[in-house]
C-alpha cells in the first residue's frame, strides 16, 4: 500500500530532531492548572467547551418550549427568543465544536498519534487555552450585562446587528465581537502548534501518508481555520468600529424612528462576504475532524483496513480547498449577479464528489467487515446516515432556484442541524466513548452508552426530519411565534409540540451521558492500555493514561500504516503501527 | 558556515533538488521541511495567516472606496506637507517608507551577525532596527495628529467619503500595532543577545526552553513581513 521506509532489513536512522526539552511541572498548579502538557490542555479545552455547550443546549430547550407551546411560557419574550437563537448558534458552532475538535481532540491526539512528546511550543499552547477561556468568559458575561446578549442571529448581519431594534445593542454585540476576536487570537496560537507538530515533529517512520485519518482531518481543518478566521477577525473589528466609533464600513444611510442616522455609504453585503468567507470553511473545519475520526472508529470497530486510504486523504484536502470558493451560496437571496450564482452553485455541487468518495469508502470499509456494534461504532454508523441525509438536502439548497423559496425556512434549520450539528456531535460522542479509556484508564458504561446512543440518534431524526416538512410548508425560521397564518396548517403546530417533547427527551439522554462520564471515572471497568485492540500509536503508550512526555524513554518507531486490521496470516487481527516486521523482530534488531 | 548549523536542523546528506526533492521530502518521515526548525515553520505559517488578515482589510477598503458615491479625498493633497514654504505631496509617507525599508536592511545585517555569533553587532543592529521602527511609529503618530487637527475622524472628514478616515485609521493603526509589537520584541531579543543568553543556553523566563541565535532570524521574518505589508498599504492607500 504505502511506501515503507523501514522494512525488515533497512537500518533505522537516528532521529532528525533532537530530543525536545519538555517543561517539567514542579507543583500542583503547573501540573494541572497552568499546565503546558498538551493532554492536560486538551482536557481543559474539552471541559470548558462542554460547559459552555451545556448552556447552548439549555438555550435550545427554551427555544423549543417557546416554539412548541407558544404563549405558554411568559418568561420567553420575542427579544429573549432572538437572544437564545443567537447564543445557541454561536456557542455550538464556534465555542463548542471548533474548540472541542481542534483544541480538545487535536491537543490530545496529535502528539500521541504522530509519536511526539508534546506539541512543539507547549507554552504557546497553554496561552491558547487561557485566551480561549477568556473568550468564553466574555461571551458568557453577556447574559449578565444590561440588555443581555445580542439577538442578531449567529450571522450577526449588519445593519440590524448594531441598531437599536435588536436586543443586546448596548453591550451584547460589543462583547460578542470582542469575544470572537479573543477566540481567534487564542485559536491561532493553538492552531500554529497543531500544524507545525504534524508537519515537523513526527516520529521515525511516521510519514504523512501513514498518519491516521484523524490527524489528517484535524490538520487540514486547522490550516483552513488559520486561513478562514482572519476574515471573521477583520469583519468583527470593522463592525466593532461601526458600533463604537460610528464608522460606516457596513452601514448604509438609514432612517431610524424617523431620524436620519449618522451612518452612510457602507456595504452590508461586504460583511456578508467576509462572514461567509469564514463561515463556509467553518462548516468543514467542524466536519473534517469528524470525517477523520469517524474513519478511524469504523476501521477499528469493523476490524478492517480503511478502504482507499489515499483517496480519503485527497478527499479531505480537496474538500478543504474547495470550501474556500463556495461561500456565496449562503447569499443567494442577498442579491447577486446571476453568473455568480451559477459559479457558486457549481462549486458547491462539485464538493459533493470528494464527499461522496468518503461516504462510499466508509461503507466499503464496513463491507464484509467484522463489525462490532460497540458504542463508538454505533455513533459512527449514526454519523454516516445523518451525514448522507444532511448532504442530500444540501443538494437542494446548493441550487439557486431551489434555494430561493426554501431560504429562511425551517428546511434550512433542519439541513444544517443534520449536516453540521447532529452529524459532528455524533462523532464527538463516539470519539469520547472511544478515547475515554485512554484518557482515564476506565471504560464508559456500555448499557448507559447504548441507551444514550439510541435516544440521541432516534431523537435527532424525530426532531429534524419533520422540520424539513415544516420548511417545505413555508414555516419561517427565527420567528418567536408564527401565530395564525393561512399557509401553516394546524397540524404544523402539533408537529412543533411533538418536536419539543422529543428535544427535551434527547436533552435528558445527554444528562445520562454526563452522569456516565462522572460515574465511570470512579466506578468504570479498568480498560487496560488498548481495550479496542487498535493499531494507532496512542494505544501503544507505556502508561495509560499516558504519562508526562507520552512515551517513556524511547520514542516509538513506526513500521506500517495505521490500518493493519485482520491481516491474513498475522497472529492477531491487528498489528500496531510500531510493531516491527517479523524478520526484524526475530533478529532482535528493533531499536 | 559550520557555525550556522542549528542543533535541531540536521540535514540529511543526500538531498534531491527541484520538485522531485519536494515530493521526496513530503513523503518522508519526521519532517516535511527538512532544514526548517519548528520556530521558523511556525512563523511562516503565522505570516500566511496574517497575510489573510491584511488582505481582508485591504479588500474591504478597496470595496468601500470603489462603491462610494461621494468623492474620495485626494491622497496626494491630504498627505502633503508644507516644508520651507514649499508644498510637497506625500513627503512624510515617502520618508516613513524609506525609514521602514532601511530598517529591513539593518535587520538583515543583524541576522547575518547573529549567525556569526557576534553578540555586540547583532544586538546593536537589532536596536538600530527597533529605533527605525519606533521612528516610523512616531511619524505615524505625527501624521495621525496632523489629520485629526485638520478634522479627520473615523466617522467623517472635511473632504469627502467618510470611509477615507475609517479605513485610514483602521489599516494604518493595525499596521502600526504590528510595528510596535515588533519593536518591543526586537528590544527584548536584543537584550537577550547582548546578555549572551544564547551562548550560555540560558532558559527563557516564560518557556523555560533554551534559546538559539535563530530567534534573530525568526524575528527578521516577522519584521520583513511587516515591511512588505507596508509596501502594499503604501501602494493601495497613498498612491491610488
Amino acid at each position: 500500500m504505502v511506501d515503507v521506509p523501514y522494512d525488515a532489513t533497512t537500518e533505522i536512522p537516528p532521529a532528525e530532531v533532537a530530543e525536545v526539552e519538555l517543561y517539567h511541572p514542579t507543583s500542583w498548579w503547573t501540573r494541572y492548572v497552568f499546565s503546558q502538557d498538551a493532554k492536560v490542555i486538551a482536557i481543559q479545552y474539552s471541559l470548558t467547551a462542554s460547559a459552555i455547550g451545556l448552556v447552548a443546549l439549555v438555550l435550545s430547550w427554551l427555544m423549543r418550549l417557546q416554539l412548541g407551546f407558544p404563549g405558554t411560557f411568559s418568561f420567553i419574550d420575542a427579544n429573549q427568543y432572538l437572544q437564545f437563537i443567537t447564543m445557541h448558534g454561536m456557542i455550538m458552532v464556534i465555542y463548542l465544536l471548533t474548540a472541542l475538535f481542534l483544541g480538545g481532540f487535536g491537543n490530545y491526539l496529535i502528539p500521541l498519534m504522530v509519536g511526539a512528546r508534546d506539541m512543539v511550543f507547549p507554552y504557546v499552547n497553554m496561552l491558547s487555552y487561557w485566551v480561549y477561556l477568556l473568550a468564553v468568559v466574555v461571551l458568557a458575561s453577556t447574559f449578565f450585562v444590561p440588555g443581555g446578549p445580542t439577538g442578531a442571529g449567529w450571522t450577526l448581519y449588519p445593519p440590524q446587528a448594531i441598531l437599536s431594534g435588536t436586543p443586546g445593542q448596548d453591550w451584547g454585540i460589543v462583547l460578542m465581537l470582542s469575544s470572537l476576536i479573543l477566540f481567534i487570537i487564542g485559536f491561532t496560537m493553538g492552531g500554529l502548534n497543531y500544524v507545525v507538530t504534524v508537519l515537523q515533529a513526527r516520529t521515525r517512520g511516521m510519514t504523512l501518508m501513514r498518519l491516521p485519518l484523524t490527524v489528517w482531518g484535524i490538520f487540514t481543518a486547522t490550516i483552513m481555520a488559520l486561513l478562514a478566521f482572519p476574515a471573521l477577525f477583520v469583519a468583527s473589528v470593522m463592525m466593532l468600529f461601526d458600533r463604537l466609533l460610528g464608522t460606516s464600513f457596513f452601514m448604509p444611510a438609514l432612517v431610524e424612528m424617523g431620524q436620519q442616522m449618522k451612518y452612510g455609504g457602507g456595504s452590508p453585503i461586504l460583511f456578508q462576504h467576509l462572514f461567509w468567507f469564514f463561515g463556509h470553511p467553518e462548516v468543514y473545519i467542524v466536519a473534517l475532524p469528524a470525517f477523520g475520526i469517524v474513519s478511524d472508529l469504523i476501521s477499528t470497530h469493523a476490524r478492517k483496513n480503511i478502504f482507499g486510504y489515499r483517496m480519503m486523504v485527497w478527499a479531505i484536502v480537496a474538500i478543504g480547498a474547495l470550501s474556500f470558493i463556495v461561500w456565496a451560496h449562503h447569499m443567494y437571496v442577498s442579491g447577486m449577479h446571476p453568473h455568480f450564482g451559477f459559479f457558486f452553485a457549481t462549486t458547491t455541487l462539485i464538493i459533493a464528489i470528494p464527499t461522496a468518495i468518503k461516504v462510499y469508502n466508509w461503507v466499503l470499509t464496513l463491507w464484509r467487515g467484522d463489525i462490532h456494534l460497540t458504542v463508538p461504532m454505533l455513533f459512527a454508523l449514526g454519523f454516516i446516515i445523518t451525514f448522507v441525509n444532511g448532504g442530500l438536502t444540501g443538494l437542494f439548497l446548493g441550487n439557486v432556484v431551489v434555494d430561493v423559496p426554501l431560504s429562511d425556512t425551517m428546511f434550512v434549520v433542519a439541513h444544517f442541524h443534520m449536516v453540521m450539528g447532529v452529524a459532528p456531535i455524533m462523532v464527538v460522542l463516539g470519539a469520547i466513548y472511544h478515547w475515554y479509556p485512554k484518557v482515564t484508564g476506565r471504560m464508559l458504561n456500555d448499557a448507559l452508552g447504548k441507551f444514550h446512543f439510541w435516544v440521541t440518534f432516534l431523537g435527532a431524526y424525530l426532531i429534524f426530519f419533520p422540520m424539513h416538512y415544516l420548511g417545505l410548508l413555508g414555516v419561517p425560521r427565527r420567528y418567536h411565534d408564527i401565530g395564525e397564518v393561512a399557509f401553516v396548517p394546524p397540524s404544523a403546530h402539533t408537529l412543533n409540540a411533538f418536536i419539543t417533547v422529543v428535544a427535551l427527551t434527547v436533552g435528558f439522554a445527554q444528562m445520562v451521558f454526563l452522569f456516565n462520564l462522572v460515574w465511570s471515572l470512579f466506578k468504570g471497568r479498568h480498560s487496560g492500555g488498548n481495550p479496542w485492540r487498535a493499531t494507532t500509536l496512542e494505544w501503544q503508550t507505556p502508561e495509560t493514561p499516558p504519562g508526562h512526555g507520552n512515551w517513556g524513554k524511547e520514542l516509538p518507531v513506526v513500521y506500517r500504516w495505521a490500518y493493519d486490521y485482520s491481516v491474513p496470516g498475522a497472529k492477531e487481527d491487528f498489528i500496531p503501527q510500531n510493531q516491527p516486521p517479523a524478520t526484524r523482530a526475530l533478529q532482535g534488531a528493533a531499536p | 558556515m559550520a557555525e550556522t548549523t542549528l542543533t535541531d536542523t540536521v540535514e540529511s546528506p543526500e538531498r534531491i533538488a527541484g520538485w522531485r526533492g519536494i515530493a521526496a521530502d513530503w513523503s518522508s518521515d519526521q519532517r516535511a521541511f527538512k532544514n526548517v526548525s519548528w520556530g521558523k515553520a511556525m512563523m511562516w505559517i503565522f505570516l500566511l495567516s496574517d497575510t489573510f488578515i491584511f488582505s481582508c482589510f485591504l479588500l474591504s477598503y478597496m470595496t468601500a472606496r470603489m462603491s462610494t458615491t461621494v468623492p474620495w479625498p485626494n491622497p496626494s493633497e491630504v498627505f502633503a506637507l508644507n516644508i520651507a514654504g514649499r508644498h510637497i505631496p506625500l513627503i512624510l509617507i515617502a520618508i516613513m517608507t524609506f525609514i521602514l525599508i532601511s530598517s529591513s536592511g539593518t535587520m538583515a545585517m543583524a541576522v547575518n551577525f547573529g549567525y556569526r555569533r557576534d553578540r555586540v553587532k547583532t544586538a546593536v543592529l537589532m536596536l538600530v532596527t527597533a529605533a527605525f521602527g519606533a521612528t516610523f511609529v512616531g511619524m505615524q503618530a505625527f501624521e495621525w495628529t496632523k489629520l485629526i487637527m485638520e478634522g479627520v475622524r473615523p466617522w467623517e472628514n472635511p473632504w469627502g467619503a467618510a470611509q477615507f478616515g475609517s479605513s485610514f485609521f483602521m489599516i494604518t493603526g493595525f499596521h502600526g500595532t504590528h510595528v510596535t509589537i515588533g519593536v518591543i520584541f526586537l528590544i527584548a531579543i536584543a537584550r537577550k543577545v547582548w546578555r549572551g543568553d544564547f551562548d550560555v543556553a540560558r532558559r527563557g523566563f516564560f518557556t523555560s526552553r533554551k534559546g538559539h541565535y535563530e530567534i534573530v532570524e525568526i524575528m527578521g521574518l516577522y519584521w520583513h513581513f511587516v515591511d512588505l505589508v507596508w509596501v502594499f498599504i503604501f501602494a493601495f492607500f497613498y498612491l491610488w
